[in-house]
């Protein structure tokens, strides 16, 4: 059986993890084992619909009030615990920062390997062949996860692995809630503040498009027409590492391996080469347009569309155009 | 204050890679390296440490000989001490890289240089396990940290405490640990220093304490690397200058992000 640590969000379940719902089920078809999911302190009731929309059998729901603020430790128990009662083979998260902080402390905990960012896996004997981004994606690893006696293999899903998709038939999952056992050592470094984050540009994750800037930008001051045309495309902005580290625009607008991974309909690129760093943040993109001055940049020649030429010729042209066709 | 800040040499490639005949590592005979980016942060972050509080700052690395070119380029940042130990990190999972640390640490306790803080990178560029920091934390019984921004230490009733924050899913997240402690820090919030030329001349001379691993490693579980399949490119060219604009415009509407 495969269990998936499962985040929630306002609106049910959180988008990486419905992906590595889908991808559990996918895991699933190659060993004839069911899916399971772990759920980890208060959550909407939403979350339990979309998790009968993945077709999950059973929903384990760790609950108690000491969970209310999240301390990765306290989360790693209640999966062991989880894990454990139920004989699960596989433990899965999504390789967002939860879900690899969690597995992590599920690895030291039992003392049994895991692989993080995996975007392949495959029942194999007793084990899971499973395949996982290195260099920022520019390579994959190849690795063979044995779970240890009584303990699951370790996998987190690399983000926009697969699109998240509902199961071919839902389920009616019993629900069956549970006090893990937390010790104050469980609880020592747990959130005791979170604020909002304002973020000017929008929300850069789950914005429909994104317009990058990079380098070829040329100054901090230089930002004014992509700043326009992301607001004529109601999206958001997102930058390269070389346009963060010159202070040019805050490290929160970074797409790429130290920065965010995001995957909107459109990734609008403009004036940046695509060093392996930022493919890795960039490349799930339905649709990437390139702008770019040199035709043999690696943005240009991985797009799908380019205009060769300098950004602050034709981003303002396109912004003219848009305009000129909304009359 | 005593601060121990772990860094990788990791490869600096910057585009496409090739893989060694027997497929177990990068090629790397023409790429150069550099610190894990996250790690120079945590570098940075040691040193102001010193600078506010005293103490020491001392760098460690599990590495290949050639890693000493990282721990030149942290001695030059400020740290004021060096510890090498020697190990093909091929060989070393994340848990083996773990063992190795926590013994350095434990090796110091009770001394003046016992650690109080230990600082390294919140996931590696190259191997991205996202777990050292962690298995550290459970081997020293210590409380751990990840993903963190920006830090600051305090003293609470005589006992030194360290808020800490990072991104969260629903926005920036604090948390207060007690010290000893293991933070992993993120790029975004501590900005590295470019290390000053008296810096680097020192650190050329600075000694480095080489030690080797006391224990035989357990491995990664690497069965082999692959390079994802090539894709040949198709990009569509739509123009050169402000005369695509029409053409890219067409292409927006195609895809429906724009209404007429």
């Amino acid at each position: 059986m495969i269990l998936v640590l499962v985040e929630t969000d306002a609106d049910g379940v959180a988008l990486l993890s419905a992906e590595a719902l889908t991808f559990a089920r996918g895991v699933a078809a190659s060993g004839d084992r069911d899916v399971q999911a772990l759920v980890v302190g208060a959550h909407p009731a939403s979350a339990l619909e979309g998790l009968a929309a993945h077709g999950v059998s059973r929903v384990h729901h760790a609950d108690d009030e000491r969970l209310s603020a999240y301390s990765a430790a306290a989360w790693a128990a209640a999966a062991v615990d989880a894990a454990q009662a139920t004989g699960a083979t596989t433990l899965l998260a999504a390789a967002s920062p939860r879900g690899n902080e969690v597995l992590a402390h599920v690895a030291a905990r039992l003392d049994v390997s895991m692989a993080a960012n995996v975007v392949t896996a495959d029942a194999d004997g007793a084990g899971l062949a499973v395949r996982r981004q290195v260099m920022g994606g520019a390579a994959l690893e190849e690795v063979h996860l044995t779970g240890a006696a009584g303990a699951p293999a370790l996998v987190t899903m690399a983000g926009h692995a697969v699109d998240p998709a509902s199961a071919d038939a839902a389920s009616s999952p019993s629900v069956s809630t549970f006090a893990p056992v937390l010790t104050d050592a469980d609880l020592v470094a747990r959130v005791v503040r979170s604020e909002p984050v304002v973020n000017e540009s929008g929300g850069l994750t789950t914005s429909r498009v994104v317009v990058g800037a990079g380098r070829g930008v040329g100054g901090a001051d230089q930002f004014g027409d992509l700043l326009e045309l992301t607001g004529l495309l109601g999206g958001a902005l997102g930058v390269s590492r070389v346009v963060t580290s010159l202070g040019w625009r805050p490290h929160h607008e970074q797409v790429g391996q130290t920065g965010s991974r995001v995957s909107p309909d459109l990734y609008l690129a403009c004036g940046i080469s695509g060093a392996i760093q930022h493919w890795a943040g960039c490349s799930s993109a339905k649709t990437i347009i390139a702008i770019n001055t040199d035709a043999e940049a690696p943005m240009v020649t991985k797009a799908h569309y380019a205009v060769i030429g300098d950004l602050h010729e034709v981003v303002p042209a396109v912004n003219a155009e848009i305009r000129k066709r909304r009359g | 204050m005593n601060t121990l800040v772990c860094i990788k040499r990791v490869p600096a490639a910057s585009s496409a890679v090739t893989l060694t005949d027997d497929a177990m590592a990068l090629d790397t005979r023409h790429v150069g390296y550099t610190t894990s980016p996250h790690e120079e942060c945590a570098v940075e972050a040691a040193v102001q440490l010193v600078e506010a509080h005293g103490g020491t700052a001392v760098v460690l690395t599990v590495g290949p000989e050639d890693a000493l070119e990282q721990l030149r380029d942290a001695l030059a940042m400020g740290a004021k001490g060096a510890v090498h130990v020697v190990a093909d990190t091929d060989a070393f999972g994340p848990a083996d890289v773990a063992r190795a640390v926590a013994d350095v640490v434990s090796g110091r306790a009770g001394s003046d240089e016992a650690v109080d803080l230990v600082l390294l990178g919140n996931d590696a560029a190259d191997t991205g396990d996202f777990q050292v920091g962690i298995r550290l934390a459970y081997r020293l019984d210590w409380p751990v940290v990840t993903g963190v921004r920006s830090f600051t230490i305090s003293a609470v009733d005589g006992a030194a405490r360290v808020a800490a924050l990072g991104d969260g899913p629903d926005g920036v997240e604090h948390f207060d640990v007690p010290l000893p402690a293991v933070l992993t820090v993120k790029e975004g919030g501590i900005t590295p220093r470019y290390p000053s030329l008296p810096g680097r001349i020192k650190a050329k001379k600075a000694p480095v304490e080489t030690l080797a691993p006391g224990f035989e490693p357990a491995g990664s579980g690497r069965v082999r690397l692959h390079l994802p399949p090539e894709q040949p490119s198709q990009v569509q060219l739509l123009g050169e200058g402000a005369d695509a604009a029409p053409a890219l415009v067409d292409v927006l509407e195609q895809i429906g992000v724009i209404g007429r």
